[in-house]
């Protein structure tokens, strides 16, 4: 049972990069599909950047910072150019996948140390509960500080507030003066650099090694995530903890003997989000009450 | 600073001329790239681009040559066919303003259930068999889109999400059958099923090529979605409800029956295709099968304006980036994922470039936009 529960509190570490990412986006009013393109961007970049620097505080920023210019691209795209949101953001994912493939060519079947694992003396090491919850590396760490610095922006800072404003209505947040694009413009990118850690995060410690497509769709579950919680943060955070659970099954089922060919254990994350997806969705005021009024709208200000 | 303005009417010169200059943009840009990877850019766009067009420019006009020239336009005719199948059917969907991006799934379920009708239906003439082939494959599309169909109609679950989940689905339920049940036992261990007799393998069009009667169900097939997009009421539903879906409402179109219709339409044509890929140029079920092409139709959705005749030039485009993207690979030693980059930034180009459609550009100065 422990190693089990060490390994959900890794899964559950890109869901929660990725996702934390993709709600703030959400919240604003812009809905990105491209989460999938952003993490393998971030996990191709911070994987060149550690093999070939060693350095793995600079791969994590850069992961970032890949991640965010992908966003960026989806900004001038949709955002400026008002083109469709939910096509620009399919176009991000097939150029992620194309272009993470090509950068990491050379990288295929590299290994590289994986991140460092931060201890605490005395609570890393006594108990189960200990060597579960505080012997991991720092980016485990780091987002559910993220985590939280987010529930904190969005419901208790005045920006948050604006951005929930711009998400909405973008009518009346212009009105009063709010910069809707900028705001989504920060909103998106911020989104994008959170989607380039979960996937650095895959590619430096979860399998240290580059492989193509490695994100094998968490992109896509992280957005799901998003609607399973409601837009909203703390429910995103148990979320990710419940669809990591799920993805460990199908590594530790057989282990177990269940007896189940490892395909249809492979299939379980894919299956439980469409069964969360329903679940939430059937209960129109569980969406309705939360969801961003303006997602996915394109906004032009006359004025 | 640049303002957007809306036109008063989208402009029509500018929605065919978009995906040209996009096309332009794209060949710009991927030069840019390919130099930067140290390759002369002009000899590998040339590759990519228009080696297959030239080619294909020699079989036209020399036809004493033609059978040294006929390769490769066959072979591009050959990637178009699924292209176009499944384009064809987003296009609808698409227009419906629904968003089905789970047609690679959709077309492993085609091939699978094909599949089932090549490994166990019954042997005799391919008038008999053919048929039951390719309804068998068209149905395993059908139910699987049917999925998202349902889920969205009934518990206002995303088809986005859910048709792209049934992907990932789709590929462990192919990747077990053929490791598992439908496991060739004269395979020497390899993940592929028994080879597809003689009464599932579709005929050949042209003698000493690949290209195959597909061509003409998807060029048939294509044409005949324009006329029903563009002269039927079900056509008309299908625009009003994505275009104005209060409109619709109060002229007592269904929404969730046109969900019900789009959603199985391009279901089915995924599926369609991919008994006929399977069929047409593997001859039995094995892992890999290109499902990708579910992904790639996309872009060929848009680049056909989203129209189904015009997916047909779309499929054609995106055949021709694969096949010089194959070329490149054996002449220049350059990767796949070339291809992948071409044709994620066509889509992005194209985007940006349909934005012209609809507003015109106008510049200001920086005191009266700051305003």
């Amino acid at each position: 049972m422990e190693p089990f529960l060490i390994s959900m509190m890794i899964a559950a570490t890109p869901f929660l990069f990725a996702g934390m990412g993709e709600l703030v986006a959400e919240r604003s009013g812009v809905l990105n599909l491209g989460v999938e393109g952003m993490m393998l961007m971030g996990a191709v970049a911070a994987f060149a950047v550690s093999w070939s620097t060693g350095n793995s505080m600079l791969a994590i920023m850069t992961g970032a910072i890949a991640g965010g210019l992908m966003a960026l691209i989806f900004c001038v795209i949709a955002l400026s150019l008002l083109a469709n949101q939910a096509a620009t953001g399919l176009a991000l994912t097939i150029f992620g996948v194309g272009a993470s493939g090509l950068i990491g060519q050379n990288f295929v079947g590299e290994a590289l140390e994986p991140l460092q694992k931060l201890t605490i003396p005395v609570m890393s090491d006594s108990t189960m509960l200990g060597r579960v919850l505080f012997a991991h590396d720092g980016m485990v760490y780091l987002a559910l500080v993220m985590a939280a610095a987010v529930a904190w922006f969005l419901s208790l800072s005045r920006a948050g507030l604006e951005l929930r404003a711009v998400g909405d209505s973008h009518t009346s947040a212009h009105a009063l003066g709010l910069p809707v694009i900028r705001i989504r413009y920060a909103a998106t990118i911020f989104g994008g650099a959170m989607a380039g850690l979960g996937g650095a995060y895959l590619s430096l410690a979860y399998t240290p090694l580059w492989g193509e497509n490695m994100t094998n769709g968490r992109g896509w579950i992280a957005l799901a995530l998003v609607v399973f919680a409601t837009w909203r943060p703390w429910r995103l955070v148990a979320g990710a903890y419940l669809f990591a659970t799920v993805t460990q099954l199908q590594f530790y089922g057989q282990n177990w003997g269940w007896p189940i060919p490892a395909q249809f254990l492979a299939m379980a994350p894919y299956l439980a989000t469409v069964v969360a997806l329903v679940i939430i969705s059937r209960d129109i005021s569980l969406t309705k009450a939360n969801a961003p009024a303006c997602i996915g709208q394109p906004f032009r200000a006359e004025r | 600073m640049i303002l957007l303005e809306p036109r008063e009417q989208p402009s029509r010169l500018l929605a065919v001329l978009s995906p040209v200059v996009a096309i332009g943009l794209m060949l710009f840009a991927g030069g840019i790239m390919l130099a930067a990877m140290g390759q002369p850019p002009l000899q590998a766009l040339y590759v990519y681009f228009f080696q297959p067009v030239h080619e294909l420019w020699f079989y036209l006009v020399r036809p004493e040559e033609r059978a040294m020239w006929i390769y490769t336009p066959s072979e591009v005719l050959v990637k178009a066919i699924p292209l176009a199948l499944i384009g064809a059917g987003l296009t609808i969907c698409f227009r419906a303003n629904v968003w089905n991006i789970g047609a690679a799934g959709q077309y492993t379920l085609g091939a699978i259930f094909g599949g089932a009708a090549a490994l166990y239906g019954p042997e005799g003439s391919p008038w008999l068999t053919l048929p039951l082939y390719l309804a068998a494959g068209a149905f395993g599309g059908l139910l699987w889109a049917a999925i998202p169909a349902f889920l969205r109609t009934r518990f206002n679950a995303n088809e986005i999400l859910v048709s792209l989940m049934l992907t990932y689905v789709a590929t462990l339920l192919l990747d077990w059958l053929v490791r598992g049940p439908w496991k060739s036992p004269t395979s020497f261990g390899f993940p592929v099923s028994a080879d597809f007799t003689d009464s599932y393998l579709l005929p050949v069009l042209v003698q000493g090529t690949r290209l195959h009667l597909g061509l003409i169900l998807a060029i048939v097939i294509a044409v005949a979605l324009a006329v029903m997009m563009a002269r039927t009421l079900r056509g008309f539903r299908v625009r009003v409800i994505g275009a104005a879906p209060r409109a619709g409402a109060f002229a007592g179109f269904s929404q969730s029956g046109t969900i019900w219709f789009v959603l199985l339409l391009s279901g089915g044509l995924a599926g369609l295709a991919g008994a006929i890929e399977v069929s047409a140029t593997i001859g039995k079920l094995q892992p890999e099968i290109s499902a990708s092409y579910g992904f790639t139709a996309i872009i060929v959705a848009f680049l056909g304006r989203l129209n189904p005749a015009g997916a047909l030039l779309g499929a054609l485009i995106l055949a021709i980036s694969y096949i010089g993207g194959e070329n490149a690979q054996i002449l220049l030693k350059l990767p796949k994922n070339v291809t992948g980059i071409f044709q994620g930034m066509l889509l992005f180009f194209l985007l940006a470039c349909d934005t012209l459609i609809r507003y015109r550009i106008r510049w200001t100065s920086a005191a009266a936009g700051a305003a």
